[in-house]
Formats: structure tokens, sequence, C-alpha cells
């Protein structure tokens, strides 16, 4: 699971035209390098993938005759599709919510604690920085394995963590939480001490209690950091793959498949690519209408700002 | 509040471009060979103890050929490697020979991804159609053209520990495992065996895990026995008898229930729990022998028993392809089918792995015939049951994979035979309806 973050739009200033042309001619000689690899790679394939849903293409490039709306008819009426749709959809809310309040329990846990800040920054951040197989490896292997694993020895149970559907999905969630909560706890720290100290120094002499200064300072000063944490998480969790690939596969009994995971099986070993860009392009309709949403909220926030 | 760390442009320059070397320096290809040698690029997925004969042979090979060097390749076994071939054939720059499953021809697009075989070419190298096993020939054709070179078939058979057997008084007077016929006698079989393991389950099969398909080799071998099919003869209708294959699936969750096989072993696992001692029947394709042997286990294997009326057992057969390529460079290919040769007229030494031979002439030789435990189960070359011949069958196909989840937790006892049976049934005929990619038409 990787986090892009998106570069901040720039702003064409209203100024003559003849600042604008100039700006036009230096600008796109300096973004041209960026620009061809982006229609080469992004734009592209994007539009590719879109053709690609509309025919029986397979895995050797043959069998590409036209088929129409067949494949997405076949997608909306097969229940897999719908299953992992629904398994994104699960782990998208399972996994924001405990990572956004964690993020900000943590943060706000090291920003108040005055000894060792490195080692506690360290702790809590040092998990995203390994590789997703690695990740799913220790757990896996070693934490995960219901005979001899690190979970069923200390609690003395004998719970089929990644084997039973009922807990599957969960093991995935806690596994997650343990290894990407320290991006956000890293954003919501930058905030927090980003936030005025005249803020607290006045509050406390107003005779604002811990209590009140963190619910009318800190949690309010911190409202465009959650924005922020919420969107880029809802957008990583609903692109969930790594690890639910190579902990579960998918199982047990279809229970953790995410719908990337559904594209990926039908196109590269199902060999049908033309189905998968379909399957593909739902997921993509249903990200776009998060983007946008979160568009609109920006755009209510900043206006209520202003 | 802390300052950030100062990290200049020039250290972040420095640090990218030492990260940028050795990351080319990482991915640079071993080279090394002499130039006058004709290099054959082999793909194979035997990891389990028959790699190590397969890079002996390999090996073998290039002291008796100095002309050709062949650059092995070990793959993971399963879906990946499928997908890894579907994908080299597809674009058409892609490794000149490698191991394939015979099940598997039907669904890959043949002509497509596989190049077919040249039947003069592997005259010429001194290998001829008389010369292997007749069903196993004519599967390796599709569409009446020669997709495939035999090499093996790998049943399932059953493994057993001489020592805790002997000590359980299942051993006859030559020594061997008494052969049992029908449920009862098994069971029995088993419950001794378990008490002198001190109540632990005597029997290991891969029952559990990642996309398993240990479940279903062991249900396709005993469904099977009673007469069963999966599917009629041109792969149109489910021919799936409901009593039988639950009486199967029954079987197999007695097992679980009494504590005769544990159901929480993955496939790593039930090895290492039979190489250890601590189960003294391992149910397993034949490829397991080189690594008990290595482990001084004390063991032998034995045909799967019978169960529910005859001794089949589910199989499945190496085999050699090759994987489509725009441009074949007549000297590589002449040296492909050499190699190809070497490998298949060796077969008794391939036999070592526990694989049994579809190379005729082998299974005459000598050699082969001493070999123990490995002859001991070559009769089952009669009985095997192999994936009904349609696009999604063959080794870690969707089919197995399928088969395995649904039946894997029948044997924990989190789904009762009925729903294993129904789930699996529903798979299948998804699996059905689905469109074969490489449809038959087009060619």
């Amino acid at each position: 699971m990787t986090t892009t973050v998106a570069a901040p739009a720039t702003t064409a200033p209203a100024a003559k035209a003849q600042v604008k042309r100039s700006w036009t001619q230096h600008g796109l000689l300096f973004v041209a390098p960026f620009l061809l690899v982006y229609v080469a790679f992004l734009v592209w394939p994007t539009l590719l993938g879109l053709r690609m849903s509309f025919t029986d293409v397979n895995i050797a490039g043959s069998n590409d005759r036209f088929v129409g709306f067949s494949n997405y008819a076949e997608a909306f009426g097969d229940p897999r599709m719908w299953r992992s749709l629904w398994n994104t959809l699960v782990f998208t809310v399972l996994s924001t919510v405990p990572l956004v309040l964690l993020g900000l329990g943590l943060a706000l846990l090291v920003h108040n604690l005055r000894f060792v800040q490195w080692l506690w920054r360290l702790s809590f951040f040092g998990p995203f920085l390994l590789p997703s197989a690695v990740v799913s490896i220790l757990w896996l292997q070693m934490i995960y394995p219901p005979e001899y694993g690190l979970l069923n020895g200390t609690l003395g149970t004998d719970v089929l963590w990644l084997g039973d559907p009922g807990t599957a999905m969960w093991s995935v969630v806690l596994t997650t939480v343990w290894w990407t909560v320290g991006f956000n706890f890293l954003l919501y720290l930058a905030a927090l001490q980003s936030i005025p100290q005249h803020l607290y120094e006045a509050a406390a002499i107003d005779g604002a209690s811990a209590w009140d200064k963190l619910r009318s300072i800190t949690l309010p000063m911190l409202g465009r950091t959650t924005a922020l944490i919420v969107v880029l998480q809802l957008l990583a969790s609903l692109k969930v793959f790594d690890q639910i690939y190579l902990m579960t596969g998918g199982g047990p009994e279809d229970a953790t498949r995410p719908i990337i995971e559904y594209a990926y099986d039908v196109g590269f070993t199902g060999y049908r690519i033309g189905y998968a860009s379909a399957v593909s392009y739902i997921l993509f309709v249903l990200i776009v209408i998060v983007s946008l949403a979160q568009l609109r909220l920006f755009r209510k926030r900043a206006e209520v700002s202003s | 509040m802390q300052d950030p760390p100062a990290i200049t442009r020039r250290h972040l320059l420095g640090g990218s471009l030492a990260l940028l070397g050795a990351a080319a320096s990482g991915c640079a290809i071993p080279v090394g060979l002499g130039s006058s040698q004709t290099r054959v690029k082999y793909w194979h997925f035997l990891g389990a103890s028959d790699g190590i004969i397969m890079n002996q042979m390999v090996g073998a090979f290039a002291r008796d050929n100095p002309g050709v060097f062949v650059e092995e390749n070990v793959l993971a076994w399963g879906e990946p490697y499928y997908t890894k071939i579907a994908m080299a054939g597809a674009g058409g720059r892609s490794p000149d020979v490698a191991t394939f499953h015979l099940a598997r021809l039907a669904g890959i697009g043949a002509g497509e991804i596989l190049d077919p075989i040249n039947v003069d070419l592997l005259a010429e190298v001194g290998l001829r159609a008389a010369d292997f096993s007749p069903p196993i020939w004519e599967r390796a054709h599709y569409q009446g053209t020669l997709y495939a070179v035999p090499f093996d078939a790998h049943p399932m058979v059953q493994y057993y520990n001489t020592d805790l057997c002997g000590r359980a008084g299942l051993l006859g007077a030559d020594g061997k495992l008494r052969p049992t016929t029908g449920a009862d006698q098994l069971l029995e079989q088993l419950r001794k065996a378990k008490e002198v393991l001190g109540g632990k389950p005597p029997l290991v099969f891969d029952a559990l895990g990642l996309g398993t398909v240990g479940p279903w080799r062991v249900w396709y071998s005993l469904y099977p026995q009673s007469g069963g099919t999966l599917l009629s003869e041109d792969g149109g209708q489910v021919t799936i008898d409901d009593q039988k294959a639950l009486e199967a699936l029954r079987f197999m969750r007695r097992l679980g229930e009494e504590g005769l096989c544990d159901p929480t072993t993955d496939y790593g696992a039930s090895v290492a729990k039979f190489t250890n001692g601590e189960a003294a029947f391992l149910w397993n394709g034949d490829w397991e022998v080189t690594g008990l042997k290595e482990r001084k286990t004390p063991f032998s294997m034995t045909r799967f028993p019978s169960v529910f009326g005859s001794g089949a057992a589910q199989a499945d057969c190496h085999v050699f392809v090759l994987p489509h390529q725009r441009d074949r460079d007549p000297e590589v290919e002449r040296a492909t089918y050499q190699f190809i040769a070497y490998l298949v007229k060796n077969s008794a030494d391939w036999a070592v792995a526990g694989h049994v031979p579809s190379y005729l002439p082998a299974l005459q030789e000598p050699d082969y015939l001493a070999l123990q435990p490995q002859s001991e189960y070559r009769s089952v070359i009669t009985d095997v049951a192999l994936d009904p011949q349609v696009w999604y069958t063959g080794s870690a196909s969707r089919l197995w994979i399928e088969f395995g989840g649904a039946f894997s937790p029948v044997i924990s006892g989190e789904r009762t035979p009925e729903e294993g049976l129904a789930n699996a049934k529903a798979a299948l005929s998804r699996l059905m309806s689905a469109p074969n990619p490489f449809p038959a038409e087009e060619r």
C-alpha cells in the first residue's frame, strides 16, 4: 500500500495575456519531461485499459474483438465481484477508523512525552518503513500461525487468525494498522508542533484545564490535517492489495479478497485481461466518487474558513 | 519544538545516486559464460526435493555437452508460474524450454503462448511417439498438434514411517506396510498408529493454508475410486455424483473428527511432521523422496490406499513445452531438443526424485526397477486420475484452488461435507460459465 500525495494545484494568476503566454512557453518546456512520462505511463495506459474493458482480449493480446458492455454486464452480475468490492469497502472502513484515531492518539502521546521523544517517534514510525512483503511474511509466519505463532502463544488462545473467515479480515486490518499508523502519526505530530504556543498560554491564563485545551484548541487546529489524513487514508485503503495477497491470497472462502486482487486473479491467472479491465474500472469509478466528495468537502471548508 | 534533521540538497542528491548505483549493480545479469557456448534458457518450478535431482541432471548434461550452457531458472510453483509463462509467451521473448503440467495444456492457449513441438527435430534427437505412455502422449496434443514432450507422471502416494508402523504392528513379514482395503481397515490402521504416537494424529497432508490444493488432491484420489467423475467427456456437463462425492468428504471429515489426521497442517508443516517422525503417514505427491532420504527419516512408500473400490490416485504429469518466441535461433532450438532428449532418456535418474517416468524404455531399466521405494508404487500408473480436459484444470489451476478451499474447512469441521460440496459445485459452475480466454475457434 503506497500513499501518493498530490502536488497542490497551481492557480493561474489573473494577469495579462503577455505574461501568461511567456509562462506557457517556459513552463511547458520545464514540465515536458514529466508530461511525457505522465502521458506514456498514466494517461495512455488508462485509455488503453478503458478500451480493453470493452473487448475480450486475453493475456496474449489476441481475441480482442469488441464486445460492448458485456464485460460490465458480466461484472455486475458476478457475485464474486460484489463480494470483493464489499471486502474492499469493509477493509476501508475497518482500517480507516483506527488508523486515524490511533494516529492522533499516538501523536498526542508523543507530543506530550518530554523524554526520549526520538525513541517514540522511531518506534511508531518504524514499521511504516518496511516493505509490504516483509510485513506480511512477518505476521504470516511469526505472529499469526495457529500452532506456534506469537499471538496465540501470548494470549493462550487457539484461533486460526488468517484461516477462519470470521477473523481473517480483522487480522489483516490489525497488521495494516500496525504497519501504516506511523504515517498518520507523523502527519499529526507535525501538525501538533505547528500549533502556536501562545494559544495554550492564553488558555492557561484563562484557567483552562488540559481537557478544555485539547477540545477547544488542539482538535480544532488539527481540523485540516484530519481532513487530509482521512482522504489519504480512504484512498490508500481502497487500493489495498499487497498484504492481503501475501497473507491470505484472498481466502479463506473469499473472506478477504479485495477488488484489486479479483482483477488480478481474473486477468493474470485467469488470462482474461478484458474482463479484468472492466472490474478495474468499477473500482476506478468508486475512487473518483470518493475524490469528488473530498473536493466538495474541502471547498466547503475553505468557504467556511474564509 | 524540535527542528527537523537538516537534509541539504547535496546530501539528497548524493544519497539518491548511491541508491541508484546499488539498484543498478543488483540487477546486473551474471555473465561469464564462454562465448562459444549455445545458451539454452530453461524455466522450471521444481522447488521440492525433486529440484535437487533436476539440478544434478542439468549438471550432468553440462558435463556431457560442453558446447551447450543450460541456464536453469527455478521459479515458485503454482499460479504465479503460469502467469509468468503466459506473460513470457505473449511477449515472444521467453525461455527456450519450460517444465509444465500436462493438465494445464488445454488452458494456456497452445499455439499462442506455446509453440508446437517440431516432431522432425524430436526424431532427430531420438524421441518417437512409440517411446511414451500412450494416454499421456495423446494428451500432450492440443487439437491434433503436439505441444509438449512428456516427462513423468506424479501420482498421490502414501508415505509411511517404517519405525512407527513397525511398533504399531502394521508391517508384514517382508517389512512392508500391509495393504488395506476399504474405509474400516484404513481407519483401524490409523488408530493403531495413533496409539503408538500417544494420541497425536498419525496422518498428515496439506490440509490448510494459502491456496491449498491438498484437500482437492485427497478428495480426487478418494472420489474416483468409486467411479465418480467431475465432467462429461466434452466438458459441457457436470457429472458429480453427490452420494459418492459426499461419501469421500464424510470420510475426510471423519479423519479430522477422530483425530486421525491433523487438519491444521499446511503443506510445509505436513512434510516437516512426517520428516521428524511426528506422524506415521503422509499423503502427498511422490516428489518428497529425496528430502526424506537426506534427512534419514525411516520411511517407505506405497500406493494411495484403496478406500472406495479401485486404487485410483490423483495425478498430473510433468512435460516440457516451448513457450512462444518470435525469433527462434535454429542453433539454440537444436540444443534445446538435445537437452530435452537428454532429460527424457535419463528418466531413470529422474525417477530417483519419486516421479514415474512416462518414457517407456526407462520403466524397463534395471536401474529403475531396483529403486527403493520409488518402484513400489509404479503400478499406480494405470490407475491415475487425471483432471478433466478443459481449460480451467491442471496443477495450481482455479479448479484445484477452488476445490481445495471448499474442502479444507470440511476436514477441520468448520463446514459440513454438504456445505463443502455445494461450495465446490458452485465454483465449478462459475468456471464452466466463464468464457475461455483462448477460445478454440480463434485458431
